[in-house]
């Protein structure tokens, strides 16, 4: 309780926020850099152009292989297609995703956030036309410190209508998932689309050009809750970008390196250049160890070989490597890697669960369902013939494309049953006489319908009857069988 | 206060706040200016926010706001797209016929729906939630009509009610036989129970049903028929259907003859428009029972 120290709760001081420091990364050349270059690619091509790919559903279907229809209420990917009943496709999916996350995470680390995470492929992205307007790192420092001139606002003018451009094509392009792409393009080109196709766009556009322009590494550092959730998640055996202290230290300039060797002293590889924390996105120096601001993006590991290359020595100074080895090798031990570990069992199998749950969901997707809901009030009704009558409300779905016919039976009756649906007369191919009746459905959709059982006069009837509805597809056979209960008075 | 000691914390380097709570050591990490300046905004954001928008509850009502924005608004104008959308579907159910109605499955649907909310609002309190009526109420889920159970008949019944206001509704009246005195105690206590026997009651000892029967043939059978199957036309109750209005009784007949309750059914036509009483009519015949 007792403290010699003054709280510092005056409002005059000014601790209290830092203004964020910029970071001016250098371009690094190397191994990571063009895997990322590569990611790169693929990913931004994949947002931007997967609204454009077409794909044949028939004539009443939209032809656009990834589409969410919000008004029509489906979901379209590829050959997949989602009613809005079938959602649980997408909680699979986000189980998977975090499942992964907690996968990559125990073998590499931080492989989401170094090379996938849309925050660190939009700011790479964003970097580069800043490093192609304004030049390098020690052209952009002087940039930045030189006073305004015609040639700085042409700069930075250009970069951020470059940035502005990129930005507004990723709010763009966002739109095009929610509505046909080439009408949405067309629409908006004339000033035709709706107002919230607008509206999402302008605010795409502020996000990528705020976050990936000017918060950059903030998001990360104090925006995102993956940083915290993986420290808790991580062990000694996941990869890390990792300083190999053991063979760094004590590090030293280069000559005074030598000198020491000469002297007979200790002397690390690590010649204090500085270059790894130049070359860092989020101004991190690695060699403190491990710590949240590190993205692991391994462009240090660049960085540092190259220098390792000039010098002379093994590159790999900066690694992927485990918390054990560099201990492990601090005794002289050989090194380990252990990928197969309780943790990263167990996430295969949780992944592989799900995925083999969903394929089999997939595979198994019925085109057809009925839903069937007995009349609560009244539970049956006497007819004057003596029969009773129980009626049900059925809701048909048809997920095929064009109108599909149906025989509706109803099955466990006795002889003598009969079923009606109100307003559909029986026609000729209604095979078992008057049990069964001939529906159907229009494409991609539901029709509700009040189905009547009678059972035969006279007959005495128990209870509660177990029966059940059969709907079959007259053209494929696809059956669907629902079970439900027969009423009468009796015990 | 104003020279307060500054304290570097040894592991991390970092000063202190000099707050400390059992030993432990608050670390001055300051907080990005950003993030002030979002704190900023979002009080300037939520004064803007008060005028613009309704905000502040005042004794009586509340602040308007600039904007003069009201969710009851947005909920009135989204319900009256929902009625103007449905009205479209009403204009096509009221040119088609009921049979129409019946046999196309969009217009079913809609006149299914709509008739059971009207029948809920309009037609449970008397013939129950699930229509199958009480002593007095007919049950409309059976297949025993007083005035018929085809689609038609059913419109027009809800459209004018029995024994109701309107000019066009449906009557017919039984003559009380007892109170009136138009037939002697013994003779209604015959009859009723020759209509007991004839809808497969239990009769009453030392009856003469066959007395009962001609004085059914001479006072009843014009509107009942000869076989006690009612008429439809006239609004005649059939005597051997399974449930009675008032009671099925050899009692229960007695009392009836006696001196007749006569139940009254509204005339929902002005109150409902045609819409809705086609729709009632579909629904209802769609229950099980219809024609
Ligand atoms: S910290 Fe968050 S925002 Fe930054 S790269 Fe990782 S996941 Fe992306
Ligand atoms: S320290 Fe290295 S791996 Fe970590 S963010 Fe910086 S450059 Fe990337």
């Amino acid at each position: 309780m007792s403290s010699q120290v003054e709280p510092i709760d005056n409002e005059e001081d000014e601790t209290w926020f830092a203004s964020a420091a910029k970071i001016y990364p250098m371009e690094v050349k190397g191994r990571f850099r063009k895997i990322k270059w590569i990611i790169l690619f693929i990913t931004l091509g994949i947002y931007y152009f997967t609204p454009f790919i077409r794909w044949d559903r028939g004539p009443l279907l939209p032809d656009q292989a990834v589409l969410v229809d919000f008004e029509r209420k489906r979901g379209y990917f590829f050959f997949l297609e989602i009613w809005p009943q079938e959602v649980y496709y997408l909680a699979g999916l986000l189980i998977i995703a975090a499942v992964g996350l907690f996968l990559m995470n125990a073998i590499a680390g931080r492989l989401w956030c170094g090379y996938l995470c849309p925050q660190t492929v939009w700011t790479d992205l964003f970097f580069r036309i800043e490093h192609m307007v304004e030049g390098d790192r020690r052209k952009r420092m002087a940039l930045d410190k030189q006073p305004w001139n015609a040639q700085k606002i042409l700069k930075k003018g250009t970069k951020h209508f470059l940035w502005l451009m990129i930005a507004w094509w990723t709010g763009g392009a966002w739109v095009l998932y929610f509505s046909d792409a080439p009408t949405l393009v067309y629409d908006l080109a004339t000033g035709q689309a709706a107002f919230s196709a607008y509206l999402w766009i302008g605010i795409l556009t502020f996000t990528t050009y705020s976050l990936a322009g000017h918060m950059r590494e903030q998001v990360c550092v104090y925006m995102c809750p993956w940083p915290r959730i993986q420290a808790a998640l991580t062990d000694e055996h996941a990869l890390n970008v990792t300083y190999r202290y053991d063979r760094g230290e004590p590090r030293g300039r280069l000559k005074e390196n030598k000198k020491r060797i000469a002297e007979g002293l200790p002397a690390g590889d690590c010649i204090d250049c500085n270059q790894c924390v130049h070359a860092c996105p989020t101004g991190v120096d690695i060699r403190k160890g491990s710590q949240l601001d590190c993205i692991q993006c391994g462009l240090c590991i660049d960085a540092c070989d190259a220098i390792m290359n000039k010098v002379g020595k093994p590159t790999g100074l900066i690694a992927y490597d485990t918390d054990v080895n560099i201990e492990r090798r601090e005794r002289g031990e050989k090194e380990v890697y252990r990928l197969i570990r309780p943790r990263t069992v167990i996430y295969t199998a949780v992944i592989a669960a799900i995925a083999g749950v969903m394929l089999y969901a997939q595979l198994n997707r019925s085109m057809t369902d009925l839903s069937v809901v007995h009349d609560r009030n009244p539970l049956y009704v006497l007819q004057s013939d003596g029969a009773y009558r129980n009626g049900y409300a059925l809701r048909l779905l048809n997920k095929h494309n064009n109108e599909q016919n149906f025989t509706l039976s109803v099955e466990d009756m006795p002889e003598g049953s009969v079923l009606e649906v109100v307003g559909v007369h029986r026609t000729a191919s209604d095979v078992v006489k008057d049990t069964a009746i001939t529906l159907s459905v229009d494409a991609d959709t539901t029709r509700s319908v009040r189905a009547l059982v009678f059972s035969p006069p006279g007959v005495e009837m128990p209870g509660s009857k177990p029966m059940s509805f059969k709907l079959v597809n007259t053209e494929t056979g696809e059956t669907t069988i629902i079970s439900d209960f027969f009423r009468a008075p009796g015990k | 206060m104003a020279e307060h000691k500054k304290e570097i914390d040894q592991v991390t380097g970092i000063e202190t706040t000099g707050h400390e709570w059992d030993g432990l050591k608050e670390l001055n990490n300051p907080l990005p200016k950003w993030w002030l300046y979002i704190f900023y905004g979002s009080i300037i954001w939520s004064i803007a926010y008060w005028i613009l928008m309704p905000s502040w509850p005042l004794v009586n009502g509340y602040t308007k706001g600039l904007l003069n924005y009201s969710q009851r608004a947005v909920a009135t104008e989204e319900f009256d797209v929902a009625a103007a959308e449905r009205a479209k579907v009403g204009e096509k159910l009221m040119e088609a016929s009921l049979e129409e109605i019946r046999d196309t499955p969009a217009l079913l649907e809609f006149a299914m729906a709509q008739g059971k909310v009207a029948f809920g609002d309009n037609c449970a309190p008397c013939h129950g939630t699930g229509a199958t009526g009480f002593e007095g109420y007919p049950n409309l889920q059976d297949d025993s009509w007083i005035w018929g159970g085809d689609l038609d008949t059913l419109a027009t019944t809800i459209s004018y009610g029995v024994r109701a206001e309107h000019d066009e509704t449906r009557f017919a009246e039984m003559p009380a036989f007892g109170r009136d005195e138009l037939l002697e105690k013994d003779e209604i206590i015959q009859v009723s129970n020759y209509v007991g026997s004839v809808a497969g009651l239990p009769v009453q000892d030392g009856v003469d049903l066959e007395a009962g029967k001609v004085i059914f043939e001479e006072n009843c059978a014009s509107c009942h028929m000869e076989n006690a199957k009612g008429d439809m036309e006239t609004g005649s109750p059939n005597l051997t259907a399974p449930t009675y209005l008032y009671g099925k009784s050899v009692e229960n007949i007695i009392a009836q003859v006696n001196a007749p309750r006569h139940g009254v059914m509204p005339a929902w036509i002005d109150r409902l428009g045609e819409t809705t009483v086609k729709s009632l009519a579909v629904y209802v015949h769609s229950l099980g029972g219809g024609q």
